[in-house]
């Protein structure tokens, strides 16, 4: 392990969480600016030209705002809670291959924090952990809302965790590795997006991912109508903020994952038919791969103001009734094609 | 018992088909909804920068008339005081001395005239009721302001400027 190594890994994880940091703050001021542009609205533009400055204000205001810790809150877990939520967070990007790799004086540096070899389960693994924030949190308010929020956002993720692990074992069947980098260069181009032959595993997993998200039409477990604040009721300041900013980083990174697993990564159309050096191609990847994030990040507000929430049994019944059935029977049919593919082919 | 329009429909509540137990196809319907919005014109008028106009017959801030010579039309009766439901309005009347004529029309005028704007309704019985066409409620709407008694206006805020007729021709 040289010196030159580490520093390479540090530069790189530095750029990747200050990258999702901020596009998770913009991300802010993006759905505001999305939901009013779908109310025939401006959406807020007073701070900053376009209000770009809104989520600096925002950030701001949480800092300033006083700290309530309510009298019959277990104080650790009550801090442990938006704690476990934005670090879960943060560390699932770990994993994600953001593009190829650079030359630079002879090095091979390579754009991907760790290429674990079972990349995939890495992230099931921390997506897991996060529910364990929300969990905490609600648990130790205190308040009976918040349990019942947390009790939801419990029983909905593990609900749907079940689907989208059968979704990704038919993706798995196909690309035959668990390694995120090697899924990737498997796509490469545009007709081997594992979009065309798993198009049903991504309805499935994008579903679900909104499910994990807690974003509408899934977001039970914050359900104002219902649950005052949901799990965040009794939080106030910067672990409320905490909270907020871990689920805009949830939505970047289940965004990242699905255009690495369905929509090729980095990967674009003629990406190698344009006689570009590689050093090129790597960073019209990283672009490439940075639009269709933020398209998916579009989609998800898109549908956020879209839909209403589903009720509490008809979520039940999405989950288990009819996205794991359909899971199971994607997995079948992705084996049988397999097999027939590769008898008489 | 007979039906008062033929407007009305009968809804079928029949169960939904596998289409529509999909979810998908109405989710992408409404979806289509939605982006039709996102690029529509939006209502929202940028309100410091851009004004939106008054309609003709708005009731906003009074002012106090002058005649065509620039003398205060006011006559301090007091009949906008006592038409007024919200008793917003109160007046001091003074004799006009020798000397004054080109300030006053009347012999009697206003001194102190005010209007407290949290206590006006904006009815404009004060205009209806004025004798002497001295009172209009034709401004714009009152402005925000920190303190009580910054909305009591006085004649300062409430006479309207003089005006030269002679500078026109």
């Amino acid at each position: 392990m040289e010196a030159i190594f580490i520093i390479e890994k540090l530069v790189l994880i530095v750029v990747v969480f200050v990258l999702t940091l901020v596009i998770a703050m913009y991300s802010t001021l993006a759905e505001r600016k999305v939901a009013g542009f779908m109310q025939d609205r401006k959406g807020p533009d007073r701070a900053g030209p376009f209000g770009i400055l809104q989520p600096l204000a925002d950030g701001g205001k949480f800092f300033f705002k006083e700290e309530i810790i309510p009298a019959g809150a277990h104080k650790g877990l009550f801090i442990a809670g938006p704690t476990i939520a934005i670090i879960t967070a943060c560390i699932s990007s770990a994993v994600i291959p953001w593009g190829q790799s650079l030359q630079i004086g002879g090095r091979t540096v390579e754009l991907q924090v760790a290429d674990v070899n079972v990349g995939v389960l890495y992230i099931f693994g921390v997506i897991a952990l996060g529910v364990y924030g929300i969990m905490l949190g609600g648990w130790a308010s205190n308040n009976k809302f918040s349990l019942m929020g947390a009790i939801r956002a419990a029983s909905q993720s593990i609900s749907y965790e079940v689907a989208m692990g059968l979704s990704i074992i038919a993706l798995l069947m196909v690309t035959q590795t668990l390694s995120l980098k090697e899924i990737v260069a498997q796509q490469e181009g545009f007709v081997n997006w594992n979009i065309w032959v798993q198009p049903l595993g991504f309805i499935i997993f994008m579903t679900c991912a909104f499910a994990e998200c807690n974003r509408v039409p899934f977001d039970l477990p914050e359900c104002e109508t219902e649950l005052v604040g949901g799990y965040h009721t009794e939080y106030s300041s910067m672990k409320l903020g905490l909270y907020m900013f871990s689920e805009y980083i949830n939505m970047f990174v289940s965004s990242a994952v699905m255009s690495t697993l369905y929509f090729g990564g980095y990967n674009f159309p003629f990406m190698y038919d344009l006689g570009l050096s590689q050093n090129w191609i790597t960073v019209i990847g990283v672009l490439v791969f940075f639009l269709k994030i933020f398209a998916f990040i579009f989609f998800f507000m898109w549908i956020r103001w879209t839909l209403p929430r589903f009720r509490y049994d008809q979520l039940m019944n999405l989950g288990w009734k009819i996205l794991i059935p359909l899971a199971i029977a994607n997995i079948v049919l992705t084996g049988v094609i397999t097999l027939i593919k590769d008898t008489y082919w | 018992m007979e039906p008062l329009s033929n407007r009305k429909k009968v809804l079928e509540q029949k169960p939904m088909n596998f289409w529509e137990r999909m979810y998908l196809p109405a989710v992408l319907k409404g979806m289509g909804v939605t982006i039709k919005h996102f690029f529509r014109k939006k209502a929202t008028v940028s309100y410091p920068e851009v004004a939106r106009p008054y309609s003709k017959n708005y009731r906003g801030l009074h002012s106090l008339k002058r005649d065509e010579e620039g003398r205060e039309r006011c006559t301090a009766c007091g009949l906008c005081a006592l038409s007024c439901p919200a008793e917003a309005i109160t007046m001091i009347s003074a004799e006009r001395k020798k000397g004054e004529e080109h300030l006053y029309r009347e012999e009697k005028y206003a001194a102190v005239y005010e209007i407290n704007m949290l206590r006006c309704i904006f009815c404009g019985l004060c205009e209806e009721a004025c004798p002497k066409e001295a009172i209009y409620l034709d401004g714009p709407h009152v402005p925000a302001d920190y303190l009580r008694k910054d909305f009591i206006y006085g004649k300062d805020k409430l006479v309207e400027e003089r005006f030269d007729l002679h500078s026109l021709r």
